[in-house]
C-alpha cells in the first residue's frame, strides 16, 4: 500500500517511477499486479478526440462607459451571456453566423491560443448602471481577465461505434458513414484512455489534478450523461496556460464544428488492485456497433465489439469485413501520456486524491417528451392510387379533381411500384411521348412507415427534396400518403 | 494514368468514349463523370503505356484532354485521427507502427471523398 503523499514525496526527491499506460500493460503482464505495484508509482493515461461538450468562460473586463452584454459574438460566433455583465460562455460547437460550419467556437478558441486577435461584438438594452448599448473591439487572450475552460462532458470511457445500413451517405458526429455498411467509425482510445484504467473511479474524482490542453487542470465532477462503464468527466482548466497543439478546432462535414481536446490523467498505483486495473487490455474493453441508418434515439445494436477488434482496422458485419476508422488520435493520446510522464518525472506535476468520489453506478435518462407523433396519425388514408396501365390523361384528371400532386402507383395486390407527380404528368403531356403512367413513373420511391416519427418523415423529404411520401406497411402495400403540408402544421420549422 | 476528358457541346452528343475504347481496343476505368447538356467532364484511368495514343485519339474527336498527375496531399495540420482510413476506396491511408497516419499517395484515384471527411482540412488535391 502506498499513499498519494508518499508518491508526491518521491516526485519531490526525484525517485518516482512513472510509466505510460502503454508501458504498464507489458509490465503487469510480465510481473503480475503485486510486483508491478511495487515497481511502479504512477501510470499516465491520455486521450485526444473530438469533445463537443467543451467551452470557455470569459470575463472580458468593463468598457467605458460600461455595457451589460445581452448578446456577444466572437468572430461572429455567439457566446452565452445569461450571466453577469461581461461574463460569457463560448461553446465549441456554436457556428459562425457568417461562415457556418467552416468556423465555430472551437476555431475561436484555437485562434486565441495561437495568439490571434478576435473581433468582439456585443449589444445590450442599456441600464442606469450599464448605459452602453453596443461595442465592437478586438481582443486577444492576454486582454481578457479570465478564460476558464469548463467542459461539461469529456474523456468518454468508451463510446458506441457507428455504421450505416441505409443507402445514403450519412454525415454525423461519428464522422462520414458510407452507405450499405461501407465503414465503421469509433471514438476513444480504449486501454490508453483515462477512465478505463481506473474503472472503479478510486483515484479519478472531484479535485483530481490532470493534464488539460497542455496545462494543469482539474476534474470537477462526473460529466453529463455519466453512465458507467460509459463514464465521463467534467473538467476545468486555464485556457491562458494551454497549448494549441493539444486543443484543435475541427469540423465534421455536414454535422458542425467541435474541438479535439487533449486530456491526460495520472493514476497513482496505490496497491495491486490499481496495478491490475491499469493492466487492462483492449480485448477486455467492450462496446457495441450501432446502426445510424435508423435515425431514432434507440438505434439498433448490430453486435458487440471490443476495442481490440475495432483497432485492428476491420470488423465483420453480416459476414463481411468492413473497414474501420478511429476518430480519436492514438498518436496524440500516446504523446499526451508521455508528456505527462515527463512533467511528473521532472517534478513539475504532483498528484492529488479526489476530495469526493464520482458515482460508479448510474444510468442516464432520455429526454421526457410529451409524446412522439408518428406518421400514421397525420397521413391521408387511404391514398388515391393508380395502376401502371392507366393513361396519362386519366391520371391528370384524377390529380385535378382531387386537388393533389402525387399519385402512388400500385400493382394488382396494392403494393407500391412507383409514383407520379403532377410535374411528371405535365411534362409527359407537353412532350407527347408517353401513353401510360407506367412509362413515366419514378420507380425508386422514397417511402415512410406508419410508425416513423414525423421528424424522420420530414427529414426524408428535406434530404431528397420532395414533398410527399407514400406510407407503406411491411408488405409494401400503400396505406396512405403524407405530405410536407401535413407535417409543417405540426412541426415548427 | 488518370486523364480528364472535357467535352464541349458538339462532342457531348457523340459516344466518343465508347468509340475510342473500341477503335483502340483499350480498357478505361471511369472514375468520375459529370455530363451536362452543353458540356461534360469524365475522368478515366488508362494504362500508362497506351495513354499517349489514346489521348491523341480523343483529341481527334474534338475532346480536350488534361492529364491528371497530382495525387492526394496530406498537410501539416493532420492530427493522425484516422477518419480518412475507412472512406478511401483504394486504401491510400493506413497507420504505421508509431500510430501516424500515412498516405500511399501513388494509389490515389482522385475521388475526393477523403477531402470532405478530414476534420481539420489537412487533405488537398491539386487541380
Ligand atoms: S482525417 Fe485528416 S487529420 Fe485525420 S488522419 Fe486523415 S488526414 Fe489526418
Ligand atoms: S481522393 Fe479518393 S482515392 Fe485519393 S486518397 Fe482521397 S479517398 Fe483515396
Amino acid at each position: 500500500m502506498k499513499s498519494v503523499d508518499e508518491i508526491n514525496e518521491k516526485i519531490r526527491n526525484g525517485s518516482v517511477s512513472v510509466v505510460t499506460a502503454i508501458e504498464m500493460k507489458e509490465i503487469v503482464e510480465e510481473l503480475g499486479p503485486e510486483k508491478a505495484a511495487k515497481e511502479v508509482d504512477v501510470v499516465t493515461t491520455g486521450t485526444f478526440g473530438a469533445m463537443c461538450s467543451s467551452g470557455v468562460f470569459f470575463n472580458f473586463g468593463h468598457s467605458d462607459p460600461p455595457i451589460k452584454m445581452q448578446r456577444v459574438w466572437l468572430n461572429d460566433v455567439e457566446a452565452y451571456t445569461g450571466v453577469a455583465a461581461v461574463d460569457a460562455y463560448l461553446g465549441v460547437t456554436q457556428l459562425s453566423e457568417t461562415l457556418g460550419m467552416e468556423y465555430g467556437g472551437g476555431h475561436v478558441i484555437e485562434d486565441l491560443l495561437r495568439g490571434k486577435e478576435v473581433e468582439l461584438r456585443a449589444i445590450a438594452y442599456g441600464t442606469d448602471c450599464y448605459p452602453r448599448k453596443e461595442i465592437v473591439t478586438e481582443i486577444s487572450l492576454d486582454d481578457v481577465n479570465q478564460a476558464t475552460m469548463i467542459n461539461p462532458r469529456n474523456a468518454y470511457q468508451r463510446y458506441r461505434a457507428a455504421t450505416n445500413s441505409s443507402e445514403r451517405i450519412l454525415r454525423t458526429y461519428m464522422g462520414t458513414l458510407l452507405p450499405n455498411f461501407g465503414n465503421v467509425t469509433y471514438a476513444g482510445v480504449g486501454e490508453l484512455s483515462p477512465l478505463n484504467n481506473d474503472p472503479e473511479y478510486r483515484t479519478i474524482g472531484i479535485g483530481t489534478r490532470i493534464f488539460l490542453g497542455g496545462a494543469v487542470g482539474y476534474v470537477i465532477g462526473e460529466g453529463t450523461q455519466h453512465s458507467p462503464p460509459f463514464g465521463t468527466l467534467m473538467v476545468r482548466g486555464n485556457l491562458k496556460e494551454m497549448n494549441a497543439e493539444y486543443m484543435r478546432a475541427a469540423t465534421f462535414p455536414g454535422y458542425g464544428t467541435t474541438m479535439f481536446v487533449g486530456i491526460g490523467i495520472p493514476i497513482p498505483i496505490l496497491d495491486a488492485e490499481m496495478a491490475k486495473a491499469t493492466g487492462v487490455r483492449d480485448e477486455e474493453i467492450e462496446t457495441v456497433i450501432i446502426d445510424f441508418g435508423v435515425p431514432r434515439r434507440d438505434r439498433p445494436v448490430l453486435r458487440n465489439v471490443t476495442y481490440a477488434e475495432l483497432r485492428s482496422g476491420s470488423v465483420e458485419i453480416n459476414g463481411e469485413d468492413v473497414r474501420v476508422s478511429p476518430l480519436s488520435s492514438y498518436r496524440m493520446s500516446g504523446k499526451i501520456a508521455a508528456e505527462l510522464k515527463k512533467m511528473i518525472e521532472s517534478g513539475k506535476f504532483f498528484l492529488s486524491m479526489p476530495a469526493e468520489r464520482i458515482p460508479a453506478k448510474e444510468t442516464f435518462r432520455s429526454m421526457k417528451q410529451r409524446d412522439i407523433k408518428v406518421v400514421k396519425s397525420v397521413m391521408t388514408s387511404p391514398a388515391i392510387t393508380v395502376s401502371p396501365g392507366i393513361t396519362i390523361a386519366d391520371a391528370s384528371r384524377l390529380l385535378i379533381e382531387n386537388g393533389i400532386n402525387h399519385l402512388p402507383v400500385v400493382d394488382s395486390a396494392g403494393r407500391l411500384v412507383g409514383i407520379v407527380t403532377s410535374w411528371d404528368i405535365a411534362r409527359a403531356v407537353a412532350m407527347k411521348r408517353a401513353e401510360t403512367v407506367g412509362d413515366i413513373m419514378t420507380r425508386k420511391v422514397i417511402t415512410a412507415f406508419p410508425d416513423d416519427p414525423i421528424e424522420i418523415a420530414a427529414r426524408k423529404m428535406d434530404v431528397n427534396n420532395i414533398s410527399a411520401l407514400p406510407v407503406v406497411n411491411s408488405r409494401g402495400e400503400v396505406i396512405g400518403i403524407v405530405s410536407s403540408e401535413d407535417l409543417s402544421k405540426l412541426l415548427a420549422r | 494514368m488518370m486523364v480528364e476528358l472535357i467535352y464541349d457541346s458538339s462532342a457531348v452528343k457523340k459516344p466518343v468514349l465508347v468509340s475510342v475504347a473500341l477503335e483502340e481496343g483499350v480498357l478505361m476505368n471511369i472514375i468520375e463523370a459529370e455530363v451536362g447538356a452543353r458540356e461534360g467532364r469524365i475522368v478515366v484511368e488508362i494504362d500508362d503505356e497506351l495513354a499517349d495514343r489514346v489521348v491523341t485519339k480523343f483529341e481527334s474527336h474534338g475532346v480536350r484532354v488534361r492529364k491528371l498527375i497530382g495525387t492526394i496531399e496530406k498537410g501539416e495540420a493532420c492530427l493522425d485521427c484516422g477518419a480518412c482510413i475507412s472512406v478511401c476506396p483504394v486504401n491510400v491511408f493506413r497507420k504505421d507502427e508509431s500510430e501516424r497516419v500515412i498516405a500511399e499517395t501513388e494509389k490515389c484515384v482522385r475521388c475526393r471523398i477523403c477531402i470532405e471527411v478530414c476534420p481539420v482540412n489537412a487533405l488537398s488535391l491539386q487541380e
